[in-house]
């Protein structure tokens, strides 16, 4: 039952096992375990990224290509369900509707920008994904009248999802059962279905072709395989899930604009992400994101107790400072990528 | 090149003569170079006033020198030892930074009304910005790049690292504000013929590209080393078979490219006149593009490709500006059409 759930990909390391059960336990608890706006916050959060970064893993890790474009797809999701509950009202037809309108339009420009990069060479893909990323998010902000520009879009979400709806009149276990909770629970069962769903994509027929390619492209090419659709198919397959898990975040926020969706920051935050966790480990994508998100979240409040400390010394503070933590995560990631390719997990399974 | 044929062996000078002349001639292709004059004659109607084409052009042609000047660095970086670099923008914001710092102390010459002491104090700073970003770019080569030759994947990992932890050290040891770049006083405003009025720092811009395109056509096809460099282009292992140390050769490629690139830097941070850490970031868009547009690895089709960016990218700013980066992407995408590899593509690539 747990083998054929986990497409027989199981942890293969207990230390790691206990890891996952621990981060699922917690995220499925989270509500419960950890009131109060600010840790639930984090936990939808963490819940979308490890969609995301699992997306990009089927890139990065499985395929071998490097995509700069994940957070545009991350964004059309946002923009198409949070324009759509904008401008048509919060209805349910109308989320399904956006959704699937942001899924078309993602595939199509992955689908686009495939065909016209990888058909050459893979390299290629990494600059063209970088430029299109850049000039996309320069258009979302500057049709304003249409996305909100800079500012971004708050909005209404269908009412079975609004705080003010309730469920029970008394709180269970100290917390309200309303529509936050269950907008949180449907981010965790989607994210959940969408992450077994690309375990299930990497250990099919097809991921392993995609790891065939990753190791060596001219010989999976040799044995038959035709690498150019492979490639393709990929990019579209991580871009629909990229494009899932931007709905999501519109969902969960009730907002979307540049900075949440689009902007570069997050690009390198998926990045690291996917370097930590382990790439071309699906459970890397639990593993970095979560540790990546709590560290966000607590490490800065660290980071800013130091630089207190070390106030009085020349240049140390503004080493330390909250601001430059993105400076150590650098750091990390260029040392990461030397000496522990396979991330955490690959850390955690070579160890047995 | 060593002889190792015998003196009696090499044939006579006439023989040698005969067969220079049955070598097949390359085969010269004008037909991009039609493109960007193509693009300026098709855009005057749609600007619509000569005098405003003409500001627009000047404003363009200064706009990709600067563009070739960080991209031609990359583009023989790659064409040399299949390195993609996406760290090449951190040197563009390093060489403003330098700049701005031997700028300060410089006040009395920037502010002279003076134009040969306002040159000579931007000719000092943009002499401190090559060589700082050179020795920079040696470093990054040796601690960032070296260890993962051959892996395209790591490498655009890597260098994307190195990229944010330059960044980041701008931001420690420079502040992360955002600073003024005062441009000279003698280099301030326009030349105004009739109507049409050309800025003294663009056609500044525009020289500086245009000799260091020149000198840079004139060391690839006249000298022994740009005759090694595109020889390594073509085939790094063979060189290497005839004796020659590529890796010195690359390491050398690699200082003068991130030169360049402090030296782009420095021109880009003048034309904007204010200085931010994440200065390098607008422009490697076009670079990428520039890059891609003209063909990996080949010198001509970068400077054709940055002049014909530059260009869109201006004409579009003044008629639609809302798609300015958008039109570049079409225009990628319709020369990829075209011709798949760039421009120009580089044999073997």
């Amino acid at each position: 039952m747990l083998g054929s759930l986990l497409s027989d990909d199981l942890p293969r390391s207990r230390l790691l096992a206990a890891a996952l059960v621990a981060i699922v336990a917690a995220l499925a608890l989270a509500p419960f375990l950890f009131p109060g706006a600010a840790a639930i916050n984090t936990a939808a959060k963490i819940c979308i990224f490890i969609v995301l970064v699992a997306s990009y893993d089927l890139l990065i890790g499985y395929t071998g290509i490097v995509s700069f474009a994940h957070t545009m797809f991350f964004g059309i999701g946002a923009y198409g369900v949070g324009l759509g509950l904008y401008s048509f009202g919060a209805t349910w037809p109308v989320l399904f509707v956006g959704l699937l309108v942001a899924l078309v339009a993602g595939i199509a420009l992955a689908l686009l920008i495939g065909l016209m990069s990888l058909r050459v060479r893979a390299i290629f893909f990494a600059m063209i994904t970088l430029a299109v990323a850049s000039a996309f998010m320069i258009l979302a902000t500057q049709f304003s009248e249409f996305t909100g520009g800079e500012d971004g879009r708050s909005f209404k979400v269908p009412e079975l999802l609004r705080p003010a709806t309730k469920f029970l009149d008394a709180p269970v276990l100290g917390v309200d059962i309303n529509g936050r909770l269950a907008a949180y629970y449907l981010v965790f069962a989607s994210a959940a279905a969408l992450f077994l769903l690309a375990l299930r994509i990497v250990n099919s027929p097809f991921g392993r072709v995609l790891q065939a390619i990753r190791e060596n492209d001219m010989r999976a090419e040799a044995l038959g395989y035709r690498v150019v659709y492979f490639r393709t198919v990929a990019t579209l397959i991580a871009a629909a899930m990229a494009v899932a898990a931007g709905a999501l975040s519109a969902l969960w926020l009730r907002y979307t604009g540049p900075d949440t969706t689009l902007s570069f920051a997050i690009m390198l935050d998926i990045l690291l992400m996917v370097v930590i966790g382990g790439m071309g480990t699906m459970y890397g994508a639990v593993i970095g994101a979560s540790l990546f998100i709590l560290a966000q979240n607590y490490l800065q409040r660290l980071m800013g107790l130091a630089a207190e400390a070390l106030a009085g010394v020349p240049v140390l503070p503004h080493l330390v400072h909250p601001d430059r933590w993105l400076l150590w995560l650098g750091v990390l990631f260029v040392l990461s990528v030397y000496y522990f390719p396979s991330g955490i997990v690959g850390r955690l399974r070579g160890r047995k | 090149m060593s002889a190792p044929a015998s003196p009696s062996a090499s044939p006579p000078p006439a023989g040698r003569a005969v067969i220079v002349e049955t070598l097949p001639r390359v085969k010269t292709d004008f037909l991009p170079v039609l493109l960007p004059l193509g693009l300026a004659l098709a855009a005057l109607p749609l600007v619509g006033n000569a005098s405003t084409w003409v500001t627009l052009t000047v404003a363009a042609l200064a706009m990709g020198m600067m563009i070739y000047l960080v991209a031609s660095g990359l583009t023989l970086v790659f064409g040399l030892m299949d390195v993609l670099n996406f760290g090449h923008g951190a040197f563009i914001a390093i060489g403003a930074y330098i700049a701005l710092t031997v700028l300060g102390p410089l006040s009395g010459w920037v502010q002279a009304d003076s134009l040969g002491l306002n040159l000579s104090a931007l000719g000092l700073a943009a002499l401190a910005a090559m060589i700082g970003t050179g020795l920079l770019g040696w470093a990054f080569e040796r601690l960032i790049i070296m260890p993962v030759y051959g892996q395209h994947l790591k490498q655009i990992l890597i260098t994307m690292g190195g990229l944010i932890v330059a960044e980041q050290m701008i931001h420690v040891i420079w502040g992360g504000d955002q600073k003024a770049m005062a441009l000279p006083t003698a280099l301030r405003g326009a030349f105004v013929f009739g109507d049409i009025a050309l800025e003294k720092f663009r056609l500044l811009a525009v020289a500086v590209g245009l000799v260091v395109f020149a000198v840079m056509m004139l060391v690839l096809n006249r000298s022994k080393i740009g005759l090694l460099i595109r020889a390594g282009v073509e085939n790094a292992e063979m060189v290497e078979a005839l004796g020659y140390r590529i890796r010195r050769l690359f390491v050398g490629v690699f200082i003068v490219g991130s030169g360049l690139a402090g030296l782009g830097g420095v021109m880009w941070a003048l034309y904007r006149e204010t200085l931010t850490a994440a200065i390098g970031g607008d422009l490697m868009v076009l670079v990428f593009i520039v890059i891609i547009v003209g063909g990996l690895g080949s010198v001509g089709g970068c400077f054709l490709g940055s002049v014909l960016v530059a260009l869109l990218a201006n004409y579009t700013a003044f008629l639609v500006p809302k798609v300015a980066l958008a039109s570049n992407i079409l225009l990628m995408v319709a020369i990829l059409m075209w011709r798949p590899q760039g421009l120009y593509p580089v044999a073997k690539r």
